[in-house]
């Protein structure tokens, strides 16, 4: 079974279509990254995948909801993390993990069953009652991205959530993507950083709203014959003809 | 380097409890494009907000074209061009409001300088009627820059201006730099992107308020000491648990398609390596000893700094 089947999706606003008909398929486990330029069309579509706005046609079934008609039981089985906003930096470590999981409608008991095991992974045991605001960065990022998992979704997109990191942390947090990916969570994950491409399963390049090439990392390379995948990005997003905007 | 565009001596600034510069040194040279880099939170901005006369410093002297940062503030506002990590502009003042504004601001006109701006201008101009605010974030980056540079200002401060930007917008940016730079506009650029840090003349590692190293971006490579090995398998990820069981590993880093290792030198051969995987169950690998680049260095640096 497949963690995401989209077909034909497309948005427009007004004349200018910002998602031109996409197909593809994510397998149950995978880690998919979903790449594209500024302007390609990541983010509409992103939103549509994780039910927040309403195709124009086309279908998207998402952790076995439908995107369109089920986009409520979608939210409640995805996780979703972004480096722009995680999480609530005037509340504590502690309140913002009751807060998630209330949100992503876990039971007071599930909460407090999975909390102290969550904080003890993560080292945070002691700085529970601590304002998210007064943590380092490596490690809000690490507690917002186990924020985004704690109720076991199928699925957890993650939208550029390495932006800004330094270069040690970034790895770490891929260490921790692949270990949710081991425990069977499907990642869905956009980055400008092409070496974190070479991390995905499989990874798809989004150009002018369409899917322009969708493989494995390794074939990608091979198909372009060339040896990273900054230079494949390079190659097929420069065939973009509308502008930035 | 005969003059310095941007001299910093023991710069110091803290906020509350909050120690965001811990002594910081600088000299960037007059015609040097000179790159800052270092993760979100390790003092970059606030070095470029001192530097810039938007804040003062607790300790230390700065420099700007030879100007003191505090007392000769006005002379240096007038010769630096500066495009803060945040998008600063006038998000209800169309395109074209905001580049006058500044020009005018600066008392200059956009044809004064037109050929300098002239590439970025082009690209603006079939929005020049739209709300700043309802720019995409690559248009955002351009009308910034265009402001930036819209009095000829002969020190350019850029903090941050490519992160969130898409690698051939990236690229095409840094083009955009090179040139501004061979018109003689010196440049202090920040990014957290190691691959920008080639492109610099020197740059600066910082981290927790602190330089790390400075050089150009060759020698920090080669100030690398111990072996760096690069280790390829199909699945990487089940690789880095048992190299990092391994007793003289020193870091083991993912690095895109393969896996970064570092050992004292002449701790390990690549046999060695073989046989511990393969004890451990992992065969097909293959192993090279290769040359770091700045990123190993970064990364082998801020490992020092956390066993200190």
């Amino acid at each position: 079974m497949s963690a995401i089947t989209v077909t034909d999706l497309t948005k427009k606003f007004g004349s200018f279509t910002a998602v031109d008909h996409i197909n593809f398929l994510v397998k149950d486990g995978e880690i998919f990254g979903f790449l594209g330029a500024n302007g390609a069309g990541k983010t509409t579509a992103m939103r549509m995948l994780t039910g927040l706005l309403r195709p124009t046609a086309g279908t998207g079934i998402v952790a076995g909801y439908d995107i369109r008609k089920e986009s409520e039981k979608v939210k409640a089985n995805i996780g979703y993390m972004s480096q722009r906003f995680a999480l609530y930096g005037d509340m504590t470590v502690d309140e913002n993990i009751r807060l998630f999981g209330g949100i992503y409608g876990m039971t007071r008991r599930e909460i407090q069953g999975k909390r102290d095991k969550l904080l003890d992974n993560l080292g945070l045991s002691t700085q529970r009652n601590s304002l998210v605001s007064t943590l380092p960065l490596g490690w809000k990022q690490k507690l917002a991205f186990s924020v985004s998992i704690f109720h076991s979704p199928r699925i957890v997109f993650l939208d550029e959530p390495t932006g800004g990191v330094d270069p040690a942390s970034r790895r770490r947090f891929w260490e921790m993507i692949y270990e949710a990916a081991e425990s069977g969570i499907t990642v869905f994950v956009t980055t400008h950083y092409m070496d974190e491409a070479e991390y995905c399963d499989r990874v798809s390049i989004m150009v002018d709203g369409r899917i322009e090439a969708l493989d494995t990392p390794g074939r990608l390379k091979e198909e372009y014959q060339v040896s990273s995948m900054d230079e494949v990005f390079q190659m097929i997003a420069r065939k973009a003809q509308r502008t930035a905007d | 380097m005969d003059r310095m565009a941007i001299a910093a001596h023991g710069l110091k600034k803290h906020y509350g409890k909050v120690h965001a510069l811990k002594g910081i040194d600088i000299d960037v040279g007059e015609g040097e494009i000179f790159g800052l880099i270092g993760a979100d939170g390790s003092g970059k901005t606030s070095l470029f907000r001192i530097l810039t006369t938007l804040i003062v410093p607790d300790e230390g002297t700065a420099t700007v074209n030879g100007f003191d940062v505090v007392r000769d503030f006005w002379k240096i506002r007038k010769e630096i061009g500066y495009m803060p990590g945040r998008f600063s502009l006038y998000q209800d003042l169309t395109v074209r409001e905001n580049l006058d504004f500044f020009a005018t601001v600066f008392n200059t006109s956009i044809q004064e300088n037109y050929d300098l701006i002239r590439e970025i201008w082009v690209q603006l101009e079939p929005f020049s009627t739209r709300r700043a605010g309802a720019l995409s974030g690559g248009m955002k980056q351009k009308l910034a820059l265009c402001c930036a540079l819209v009095h000829r200002p002969s020190v350019l401060f850029l903090d941050e201006p490519t992160t969130g930007v898409d690698p051939v917008s990236r690229k095409e940016f840094w083009t955009m730099l090179e040139r501004f730079n061979r018109e003689g506009i010196s440049i202090l650029v920040s990014t957290p992107y190691m691959d920008e840090a080639e492109l610099c003349d020197r740059i600066a590692l910082i981290e927790d308020g602190r330089i790390l190293e400075i050089g150009s971006p060759g020698e920090l490579s080669g100030r690398f000491t111990g072996d760096l090995w690069s280790i390829n398998a199909d699945r990487l990820n089940r690789l880095l648990p048992v190299l990092k069981k391994h007793p003289l590993v020193e870091t083991c880093f993912s690095f895109g398609s393969s896996i970064h290792l570092t050992t004292e030198a002449g701790a390990v051969t690549e046999k060695d390596l073989i046989s511990w995987l393969g004890h451990h169950g992992q065969g097909e690998v293959s192993i090279q000893h290769i040359s770091p680049t700045i990123e190993d260095r970064f990364l082998s640096l801020s490992a020092e700094g956390e066993h200190r």
